[in-house]
């Protein structure tokens, strides 16, 4: 050891029992400066979220997964293009107006939200299932603060690759579109906010992961629940009588086709509904993710 | 110094420890015994705050676990199911242990030279072998410069060379002034390193006492006599406290004489003895016999009153060599 620690390693603050994780919180006693002169040590919400950042960038399945979702969003993207291109000349006026240019180079991203959900599941279940979730709690004993970490971390570095990746889906199928002089600008009605809208989907989704994996601490399980919730449930929805029809419209994936399309769609929320009905679902999942977090033993 | 106070945990009907109180102090290391199943993993975790007692507390250095604002600092730990992140490097992992209290990366690199992981620092921590992961667990427990160190069966599965590593690294440890505090089912392991012991059986304190009063009280020494003249040799050392037993034609088995007393009765009498053994019970003996049914023992029946002699360390290592 080159260090040696005192005696009675107490010095350090208590603190008043307070909710604040700033290690200068504790009311009281003045500090001699020459604390001020070094960075005291201690968790941060900050630092947690930095350590959040490092973990989740040393992983190769962060990078793989995040390729796959920009190599299936533009893929996509690409063969609509072409196909819906092809198919142009001999569609007739009603059936051209039903499609909405927008959010068909935008579909892929239906593929990615597995890509990132599967990646928002492990980025709590990989704790779980390898240990390590106990090394983390031992350093952020609060608890919380790793829970709202991992989501800021994940769901800004989600959003931000899949703004990148809806953009790029989009120019390169307007691109496509536009041997048929048909395509769209980003400054056309919507366009914008349904590529915005793409990534928010994809991001609400991989942020409805991680809190799912964080509630049921299992990889398959959360992967299950996820894909059960965006994939089956529609589905099963889709068979029930009638009278229930409305209800549909506020499925994960129906909010996300509104919150991508350019053109209104009387089926489907307004842009406005399909965003705060995916922001429910985040905030129930999270909070529900939280509570168990504070309670269950690690 | 860790205190426990009435420490309880249930595990819906199953009752993993109960009502535990101990105390281990800075300066010595201690080890916490108990036979398979005793509740020892789980008060560790209760330490850490990662599970919540049913019941009681436990605080480190006077503070609950979960109110430390630089937990990493107070108390580094080494927990009995690897706590690593497979698909990481070593040196990430412990990074971002680190970032969580802006620790630095030199610290990092510190630590990492410290155990001995410097080769394998970027290489991912699933391919480690057994000994290189509880190397690395030792590096994270290390890693805020804690005055407090807990370790769950750190010697599992390390070579010779690793459990020694580990042995002198805990001494030293205790010998800079902090608490160490370290479980093992393994006696003879134990008592190469700990001063003191917190004996549990069943969730329950057995003992706490030093290891040498553990052994002393756990059996009474006998002394194993050989002489040709063996039944006036027990009438000479017949007397009150002494219980002699003949185990065979020519040999006793004595207790409450010692070897001086029993070679001075001998000469005196003009009796010739062939063999002259002090018999001590070795740490594992002590041990079994302890926990043989652990319910039968509470900690009032503990051999001896805890923190009772500091410096009989040697008097340990003469028991097992024993
Ligand atoms: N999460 C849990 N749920 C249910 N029972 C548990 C749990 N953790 C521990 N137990 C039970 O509590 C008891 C104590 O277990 P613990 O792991 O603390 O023992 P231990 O002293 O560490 O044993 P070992 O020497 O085998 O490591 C055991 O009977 C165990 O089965
Ligand atoms: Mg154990």
């Amino acid at each position: 050891m080159t260090r040696i620690a005192t005696a009675d390693g107490t010095a350090p603050s208590v603190p008043s029992q307070g909710r604040r994780s700033r290690a200068h919180g504790p009311a009281g006693a003045g500090r001699p400066s020459s604390v001020r002169a070094r960075r005291r040590i201690g968790v941060t919400g900050r630092r947690v979220a930095r350590s959040e950042w490092t973990k989740i960038i040393s992983l190769r399945s962060t990078v793989w997964t995040l390729l796959a979702a920009f190599v299936m969003t533009v893929g996509l993207a690409v063969v609509f293009a072409v196909t819906l291109a092809g198919r142009w000349d001999d569609m007739s006026p009603a059936d051209r107006a039903d499609h909405d240019l927008t959010s068909l180079t935008l579909l892929g991203v239906n593929l990615a939200q597995l890509a990132i959900g599967v990646l928002g599941v492990l980025v709590v279940s990989g704790e779980y299932s390898t240990g390590m979730i106990r090394a983390t709690l031992s350093a952020v004993p609060r608890r919380l603060p790793v829970l709202w970490a991992k989501s800021a971390v994940f769901g800004l570095l989600a959003f931000a690759l899949m703004l990148v990746t809806a953009l790029v889906a989009f120019l390169v199928g307007q691109a496509i579109l536009s041997t048929k002089g048909i395509d769209l600008s980003l400054a056309d009605p919507g366009a914008f906010r349904g590529v915005v809208g793409a990534a928010f989907y994809v991001t609400a989704i991989g942020l409805l992961g991680l809190g799912l994996g964080a509630l049921l601490r299992s990889t398959p399980g959360a992967i299950a629940g996820l894909f059960g919730l965006v994939l089956v449930i529609p589905m099963v929805v889709s068979f029930l009588p009638d009278s229930l029809d409305g209800l549909e419209r506020y499925l994960p994936s129906m909010a996300g086709n509104a919150v991508m399309r350019a053109l209104p769609d009387p089926d489907v929320l307004s842009p406005g509904g399909g965003f705060l009905t995916l922001l429910l679902y985040v905030a129930v999942t999270l909070a529900a993710a939280a509570v168990g977090l504070r309670r269950r033993d690690a | 110094m860790i205190e426990a106070r009435g420490l309880t945990k249930r595990y819906g009907e199953k009752v993993a420890v109960e009502d535990l109180s101990f105390t281990a102090r800075p300066g010595v290391v201690t080890g916490f015994l108990g036979p398979n199943g005793a509740g020892k993993s789980t008060t560790m975790r209760m330490i850490l705050g990662l599970d919540r007692p049913t019941r009681g507390e436990v605080r480190v250095n006077g503070l609950r676990y979960q109110d430390m604002t630089d937990p990493l600092c107070q108390v580094g730990a080494l927990l009995e199911a690897r706590a690593v992140h497979t698909g990481r490097s070593a040196r990430n992992h412990l990074l971002a242990l680190a970032q969580t209290h802006g620790i630095s990366a030199r610290r990092v690199d510190e630590v990492i030279g410290l155990a001995g992981l410097t080769d394998v620092a970027g290489r991912r921590v699933g391919g480690f072998s057994l000994g290189m992961g509880q190397r690395l667990g030792i590096a994270s427990a290390l890693l805020g410069d804690p005055a407090t160190i807990i370790l769950d069966e750190p010697v599992n599965g390390l070579d010779p060379e690793g459990i020694r590593w580990i042995r002198n690294l805990l001494s030293q440890l205790a010998t800079e002034g902090r608490t160490v505090f370290l479980s093992s089912h393994l006696m003879s392991e134990m008592a190469l390193v700990a001063t003191h012991l917190v004996v549990v059986g069943r969730g329950r304190l057995i003992a706490q006492t030093s290891v040498a009063d553990f052994i002393a009280a756990a059996s009474p020494n006998t002394v194993r006599v050989r002489s040709p003249q063996a039944i006036p040799l027990r009438e000479a050392l017949a007397g009150h406290g002494v219980t002699i037993t003949a185990t065979g034609e020519d040999t006793l088995e004595i207790t409450g004489r010692t070897n001086e007393e029993i070679g001075e009765a001998a000469r005196a009498c003009g009796i010739a003895l062939y063999e002259l053994t002090r018999h001590q019970v070795s740490l594992e003996d002590a041990f079994m016999d302890l926990t043989r049914d652990a319910v039968e023992y509470h900690a009032t029946n503990a051999p001896a009153p805890a923190g009772a002699s500091a410096g009989r360390r040697s008097a340990a290592h003469a028991g097992v060599a024993a």
